[in-house]
């Protein structure tokens, strides 16, 4: 894991969320084109994504229509009708205006996405004799969307990069804040995980051969700003089974209204389509269709300012249900970097004596490993930095074939490195091996790395490299646990060092040394158990498991392949975000459940308001179901539709922040949301409708 | 109220308590095709019934064809039961000599004994033949049953199976669920009836001299076996026109006893076998919870109801102590009669020991409510646990979206498809129980039929269509059933059971294909008090919210208006 910026697991993100500007909740800048949008949806066409607002619409203007040509016939008092109408237009732009609002958010950021998305000139290569691409080469400068996949550009210093691809060659320092908001500059290089670059973006210093990667249209930029403008929006799986279950309610509603007036008829009364138009739209689950689209709209803004963009409201809803998470040991349990911790010598050799030899041998790594050595041997034994050219010494580095480091001073050879790699090269048998190696499998049991020192072919003993792991994750881990989410550590370690973190982390499970495809073979069993599984990686080799995984987190910073692969990324690539990702998700459900309990448990009020509003004129006894002694027929069925309209508005808030996520359990959680929104939704609108009664009676309006 | 009143109901929920595991385990091994007593007996016949038929009994269906399995049934049934009833004058085994059954009446007929409903809009002992008695009408008594328990099993099977294509194969279902289940049972019950003085004859009818010197004609025939499968496959279909409160069905208050256990017997057992099916056995309890909540807010109301007395009538001077005696037994009293019709309607049988009708409102509104909620409260045989599975849909739904979830049931994901079907199996009470009710109660031959004007005549129609959607086949009495009736209770008893039928082996198949989630603390479960709580909110809610302005209009005026000094 590659991650430059990590921030420490129990953050709150502060950064993260709060430099995509202000996360409250409506800006008063937003609310004017939310206003005139509320009117624009008004169209059917529009209107018919959503049953139940569809269904209000209709009944709305078949009362308008009535309420126009009783007007033509000079009705001697219309305002009662009137009234009823106006708040019935009310409840359909509060519902619109709620939309509009979720939608204004994401609006505004994608209007700052296309400012940075400058009509920008690319450098196009022209490959030379051979077919080669060379910074030598010649190029020719043409506008951005004329690349096509496969182009190589030449971007200099102070280019903008023209679309998203791939260094093949170079290293630059690159200002991507237009994307994630961030402002220190980023590495990008060829190979490696760091290869990915985004069109848009900017070179600070140095240069880079990007090979195109993306169509026009089809670039980072462009995924973002449709993402965050919720154009591409589709239903999510339970959006639709949620619409499914309103419009059931609907047609419920419909048959239950609908057989009143034969009912009444029976009965020798008389009831109108006003009032039966009040009652219907008053009991079919107005609140929660209204807010149905803002909760989703507001569900992906969340991510959008955590700064993860989702791929697609699936993998949201998906992150909220996932069962196992697989998490990268470093950078997301332990901190990025081992730290030396102990000095753990040979027999026959001191302390002092092995710190002193480690010490020269890390003096010129600039590894954060090689400077710990340095700064444990000053803490220990007060061992001085030494300078290198003063004692005329030669920095060794470290290569993949010898596996070891150190200095030549004068004669003196000191090395440090991977145990059997040191033990190998020296040829050695016997005592002294054997010890050695006894240290360094205690070292590993520990969860530490065993780093062993050779001083001129003399084995000094072991440093004990320690994987440090990070404050406060284990309390992460149980938050996960009672939240009923799985940990797996997933590590190239061994499994000796991978058991010892995990026990330290309280992380569920491991896998030690793991290769792409062990990861593979991990989540399909897991998903084999019927279990959703979250992972987040950034390199090539992550690509197939990304894929494989139901949340996918691919990092910014990561290849495209990885980016490519995954249904997520993470601007911030911050791997540890993927605990507050299950819990957006987990919010979005949440919302939209408590909603549709709470606007199905005020249907209770609403028909004891307007039942014995209806029927008293002809059964003169049903007023004892009165229960909340509203004054007048009028006033009552008044009151229903008003309470039913500003609801909405109330809401509007809620739909737009979410439910509160509190990781309890799942019985506890559901034993606080029925007591808020259930028992709360029964009694709310009884309290409401008298209040709104008694104000429309005061000021004479019914 | 008297305490012994109480006991009555208690020792009842005692029994049903007791009996609900035993049963539950025998019902799964039948028809899981486990070794049991009865196989190494009757196993030979059954598999020559196989043999005949051209059966294989390891070959299992898909949903589709587990419908059109039961949907090919139906109609075949249908046909014999209609073509025996024209034909029955033509037919031996009619020794008072009955005509031929009118077309309607023959049809409706046909279509309530299929459907498990049991609606008569005849009286049996002037009307059917002995041998349309046993041949037609007992036997769909018998198989209608068979089936509802078959469709119940197939739908545990979505539950319990992973990932699988097939859910069961129907007509081995229906002879194990007749052969293993209902016949013996049945069996046992008509000697117990027998013992008791019901008569079991094939002769016609006989004439006594009563004291004042008068000659009475008495009806006997075949009445002890058509008791026992009339209360223990829920049908309700009485041989007398009075039901269970004439002397010969249900002479006595041990058999009325019984005859209450028969009609909960199968549903609380089908409850155990869920559970048992599913792998854990409180699955089953928390479902038998919820429906013995709602039995019990049931029971408790109608016996408040009816321990009062009328009063109008005590104004008149009646003596109030007895409470409402009026179209009760003497020989049953308030407390077994409100008992009787509470669990004639939480399950789907319709048989009757008292005159709904004669209820006080409130208390007649009791089983009308019963009946709105789908009968799930244990319910017909197999078809209270299918219904009660859509409320359980609809109550893991909500719980799940509240809890952070997609939710979950046992497992099973409750994606759109599940939730679509639900709708429209829950959906199809209302429309006939309200839709029909509305035009009956403005067209003429509608309201010709009833006896009572204002709010009680508004509740016999409701009640009529209710019972009919609700597949219980009580009637409210006092209404005189024309062609019309018979024609829209016919329809409405059709949609009323397939229209639920269809939609829930849909739910069956596509449960069974999906995998199972292991639980975690994130799940939401389903086991415990909070989602019994929750489940009988759902079914309340509904209920209640959809069959509120129609209880307004019928028995909860004529409540307020009785208390006001006014009759209807």
């Amino acid at each position: 894991m590659t991650s430059p910026t990590l921030l420490p697991a129990d953050s709150e993100h502060g950064q993260a969320a709060g430099h995509r500007g202000n996360a409250g909740m409506i800006r008063a800048e937003l609310l004017g084109p939310a206003i005139v949008d509320s009117f624009r949806k008004l169209d059917p066409r529009v209107m018919w994504r959503n049953p139940v607002m569809f269904v209000v619409e209709v009944v709305t203007v078949l009362t308008t229509v009535l309420l126009i040509r009783d007007l033509l016939d000079g009705e001697p008092h219309p305002g009662f009708a009137i009234q009823i109408n106006l708040w019935l237009w009310f409840t359909l732009l509060f519902a619109n205006f709620a939309e509009a609002v979720a939608e204004g958010r994401g609006k505004a950021q994608a209007d700052s996405l296309r400012r940075a998305r400058t009509e920008t000139r690319g450098k196009r290569l022209i490959a030379n004799d051979e077919g080669h691409f060379t910074p030598q080469c010649r190029y020719e400068e043409v506008p951005a969307p004329a690349l096509s996949v496969g182009d190589v550009v030449l971007v200099l210093t102070g280019d903008f990069i023209p679309s998203d691809g791939e260094v093949v060659e170079g290293i630059a320092s690159v200002d991507e804040s237009a994307i994630t908001g961030e402002s220190a500059p980023v590495i990008r290089e060829s190979g490696g995980d760091r290869s990915a670059v985004t069109g848009g973006t900017r070179v600070l210093s140095d240069w880079i051969m990007v090979r195109i990667t993306a169509e026009q249209g089809s670039t980072f930029l462009d995924r973002m700003i449709s993402l965050v403008e919720g154009a591409q929006r589709q239903k999510t799986p339970n959006e639709i089974a949620l619409t499914i279950l309103l419009a059931g309610m609907t047609l419920i509603f419909i048959f239950a209204v609908a057989t009143i007036p034969s009912f009444v008829n029976y009965a020798g009364g008389h009831i109108s389509v006003l009032i039966l138009v009040a009652l219907f739209v008053t009991l079919i689950p107005t609140t929660i269709g209204a807010l149905l689209s803002a909760i989703g709209i507001a569900g992906m803004d969340r991510l959008i300012r955590f700064n993860v963009l989702a791929m697609s409201g699936r993998a949201v809803e998906a992150a909220g249900d996932v069962d196992t998470l697989l998490l990268d040991k470093t950078g997301t349990i332990t901190i990025g970097d081992r730290q030396a911790s102990a000095f753990l010598p040979v027999a026959g050799v001191s302390e002092q004596e092995l710190a002193d030899a480690a010490q020269l041998a890390s003096l010129a790594d600039e590894t954060p490993e090689g400077r710990s050595v340095v700064v444990l041997a000053k803490e220990r034994f007060g061992i001085r930095g030494r300078d290198m050219t003063a004692l005329g010494a030669r920095f060794v580095p470290f290569t993949a074939q010898t596996r070891m480091s150190g200095v030549d001073v004068g004669g003196r050879q000191i090395r440090k490195g991977a145990v059997d790699s040191i033990i190998a090269a020296l040829g050695k048998h016997g005592a002294s091996a054997d010890h050695i190696r006894e240290i360094a499998d205690g070292v590993a049991r520990q969860g530490g790395t065993p780093l062993a020192v050779v001083d001129d072919g003399r084995l000094m003993g072991v440093v004990h490299l320690k994987d440090v792991v990070k404050g406060g994750i284990r309390e992460r881990f149980a938050e996960l646990r009672r939240m009923g989410i799985r940990t797996v550590m997933i590590t190239g370690d061994n499994p000796l060092t991978a058991a010892a973190i995990a026990a330290e982390s309280g992380v569920d499970d491991f896998l030690a040394q793991a290769t792409p495809e062990a990861k593979l073979a991990l989540i399909r069993k897991e998903q084999g158990l019927g279990k959703l599984v979250a992972m987040c990686g950034d390199g090539t080799n992550d690509a197939p498991a990304l894929a494989q995984a139901d949340v996918g987190v691919a990092m910014n910073t990561g290849t495209v392949a990885a980016r490519e692969a995954g249904n997520m990324v993470d601007l911030d690539s911050d791997p540890t975000k993927l605990i507050e990702i299950v819990g957006i998700g987990k919010q979005l459900l949440m919302t939209r459940g408590a909603l549709t309990t709470f606007s199905i448990a005020n249907d209770v009020a609403k028909y004891f308001a307007i039942i014995p509003a209806m029927f008293v004129g002809f059964y003169p006894a049903l007023s004892a179901l009165n229960v909340m002694r509203l004054a007048t027929p009028e006033s009552a069925i008044l009151s229903a539709i008003i309470f039913n309209a500003l609801i909405i508005i109330a809401l509007i808030p809620l739909a737009l922040k979410g439910v509160r996520y509190r990781p309890v359990g799942a019985a506890m959680l559901l034993r606080r949301n029925l007591l808020v929104y259930g028992l709360g939704g029964l009694v709310v609108p009884f309290i409401g409708i008298k209040l709104i009664d008694m104000l429309v009676t005061s000021i004479g309006l019914a | 109220m008297s305490i012994s009143g109480w006991a009555t109901i208690a020792v009842f929920l005692i029994c049903v308590i007791a009996m609900t595991r035993p049963l539950g385990g025998y019902l799964k091994r039948v028809l899981e095709g486990e070794r049991h007593f009865l196989a190494y007996g009757l196993g030979p016949i059954e598999r020559v019934f196989y043999r005949l038929a051209g059966v294989c009994p390891r070959e299992e269906h898909s949903w589709s064809q587990y419908a059109f399995a039961v949907l090919a049934f139906k109609v075949l049934c249908f046909l014999a039961v209609y073509a025996l009833l024209r034909l029955q004058a033509q037919l031996p085994l009619n020794p008072t000599g009955m005509s031929a059954v009118a077309p309607d009446l023959a049809y409706n007929t046909a279509m309530s004994f299929v459907t498990n409903t049991n609606w008569q809009s005849y009286s049996g002992e002037t009307t059917m033949s002995h041998l349309s008695q046993m041949l037609a009408l007992t036997v769909q008594n018998f198989v209608s049953a068979a089936a509802g328990i078959a469709i119940a099993a197939a739908v545990i099977r979505g539950f319990s199976r992973r990932s699988a294509a097939a859910i069961g194969n129907f007509w081995v279902d229906l002879v194990r669920a007749t052969f293993y289940v209902l016949l013996p049972a049945c069996v046992i019950l008509t000697l117990f009836f027998v013992a008791q003085g019901v008569p079991q004859t094939l002769l016609g009818s006989v004439q006594a001299s009563t004291l004042e010197g008068a000659r009475q004609t008495i009806a006997l025939g075949p009445v002890a076996s058509q008791e026992a499968i009339k209360m223990l496959g829920t049908n309700g279909g009485g041989f007398f026109n009075t039901n269970s409160a004439h002397p010969f069905e249900n002479p006595n208050a041990l058999t009325n006893f019984f005859q209450m256990l028969c009609i909960f017997a199968i549903g609380a057992g089908l409850t155990n076998m869920f559970g048992r099916m599913v792998g854990k056995e409180k699955q089953g309890w928390a479902i038998f919870s919820a429906m013995t909540a709602l039995f019990l807010v049931g029971v408790s109301v109608l016996y408040w109801s009816e321990a009062h007395a009328n009063p109008l009538l005590t104004a008149l001077g009646v003596d109030p102590s007895l409470g409402n005696m009026e179209g009760k037994e003497a020989r049953f009293g308030v407390a077994a009669s409100a008992l009787f019709a509470t669990v004639t309607t939480d399950a789907s049988c319709g048989a009757v020991n008292a005159m709904h009708e004669s209820f006080l409102p409130l208390g007649g509104m009791v089983p009308l409510i019963n009946m709105m909620l789908g009968e799930v409260i244990f319910g017909g045989v197999g078809a209270g646990l299918y219904g009660f599975i859509l409320f359980a849909i609809i109550a893991v739904f909500m719980a799940g979206l509240m809890v952070g979830r997609t939710p979950e049931y046992l497992g099973k994901k409750i994606e759109s498809r599940e939730i679509k079907m639900t709708m429209l199996a829950v959906l199809c009470l209302p429309l006939v129980m309200l839709g029909f009710t509305a035009v009956a109660v403005v067209v003429k031959p509608g309201l010709s039929a009833l006896s009572a004007s204002g709010p009680h005549g508004f509740t016999e129609a409701l009640y009529a269509y209710t019972s009919a959607a609700a597949n219980n086949g009580s009637a409210f009495s006092g209404l005189t059933a024309n062609s019309f009736w018979n024609a829209t209770l016919g329809l409405g008893m059709m949609i009323g059971r397939f229209f639920v039928i269809v939609p829930v082996l849909a739910i069956a198949g596509a449960m069974a294909a999906k995998k199972v989630a292991a639980p975690t603390p994130g799940t939401f479960p389903t086991d415990n008090g909070l989602f019994i709580g929750l489940v009988t909110g759902v079914i309340l809610i509904v209920g209640g919210l959809t069959f509120l302005p129609a209880l307004a209009l019928g028995p909860i005026v004529e409540h307020l208006e009785m208390l006001h000094g006014s009759a209807f």
